[in-house]
């Protein structure tokens, strides 16, 4: 359960964002989260739902956009999404591979309401 | 009063990741090798660091950094080898982060050869946190069973790495080393593969030698 350091490295980031804004509150922050981040969605949403209490984010809530782990074979050039994690081309048996998405942990964006 | 929509784009693993390369590159500089290991509880962390203290202490200089939600009994046993240990006591946090290896900077000896970093036993969240390693290793032990590749990906994939241990114990579990070994390779066909048994000390040596392999490497590269 590490999604709770990450849901506060998050606050940090939302609350700086929203202070160079100044903005009142946070309403809605979206989230990418890639195949291969090594996290739960539904427990970051618990933990953002503790964490936001008393909180420029009170009223906030999270989304998830989850990334598919995508593939590109350096060799014979073809683009795979991929449903287990095997990093070897299905096309020519290559493991001269490179990861193009499914790693992210990114803050995407925010809804901030400001006077 | 109105709404506005801001683009932000930042990673929430960034923070970790800068103090993680801070760490890097200064024990690099330094001539330091650092190995971040990592596995479940019980896979052998501990004992693999006694075991290759044996080997390592005669000849270069070592320190372990022990990562534990509660005690310091790996540390002490460490310091019983005559190696000096830190350990950090997490007190819940299921995993290292590298604030923490941060904190403990101006206690690591600027003569070091080797910084072992002792992870949290398990499988799933140290391996998303960068501690400023150059090495970072996955230990399967034997009766964990042969499936954890697949089933734990990013422990391997993020690892430089594979130490299957208590091989002695193979003949009485059903672990196929081999079918562990290519479903390991599946997932990340650059791991570096070992196999050890600290009880009879199968393997240790070549390890102890991988080790001493990448120190000359960063050496020459920092010439």
């Amino acid at each position: 359960m590490h999604e709770l350091s990450l849901i506060a490295n998050l606050f940090e980031i939302m609350e700086e964002k929203a202070a160079e804004k100044n903005a009142r509150k946070i309403t809605h922050v979206v989230l990418q989260v890639g195949k291969l981040s090594g996290v739960v969605p539904e427990l970051l949403i618990t933990a953002f739902d503790m964490y936001k209490k008393d909180t420029i984010a009170s009223e906030g809530k999270l989304e998830i956009k989850e990334v598919p782990l995508k593939i590109l074979c350096r060799d014979c050039k073809t683009e795979v999404v991929k449903d287990d994690f095997v990093f070897i081309c299905a096309k020519c048996g290559s493991s001269n591979l490179k990861t193009l998405s499914g790693m992210e942990l990114y803050l995407e964006k925010m809804e901030l309401e400001v006077d | 009063m109105k709404t506005k929509e801001v683009m932000v784009l930042e990673d929430l693993l960034g923070s970790n990741k800068k103090i993680a390369n801070q760490i890097r590159k200064k024990l690099t500089d330094k001539g330091i090798l650092t190995i971040n290991l990592l596995s479940s509880p019980g896979s052998g962390k501990t004992t693999l660091l006694e075991s290759l203290s044996e080997i390592l202490a005669p000849e270069y200089k070592m320190a372990v950094i022990e990562g534990d939600i509660e005690t310091e009994r790996d540390a002490e046993r460490i310091r019983a080898k005559g190696i000096p240990a830190w350990q950090i006591i997490t007190g819940g946090a299921c995993h290292l982060e590298a604030k923490m290896i941060g904190k403990l900077f101006p206690k690591i000896p600027a003569d070091l050869d080797f910084l072992f970093i002792e992870n949290v036993g398990n499988l799933v969240c140290p391996a998303s946190f960068d501690l400023g390693e150059n090495i970072r290793c996955v230990l399967l032990s034997i009766p964990e069973g042969d499936d954890k590749p697949k089933k734990y990906p990013k422990a391997f994939t993020t690892s430089h790495c594979l130490i299957i241990s208590k091989t002695d114990l193979a003949p009485a579990l059903p672990f196929n080393i081999e079918q562990a070994k290519k479903e390991a390779l599946e997932i990340n066909p650059n791991l570096k593969l070992l196999t050890t048994s600290a009880q009879s000390g199968t393997g240790i040596k070549e390890l102890a030698e991988y080790f001493i392999e990448s120190l000359q490497k960063i050496r020459r590269t920092n010439a």
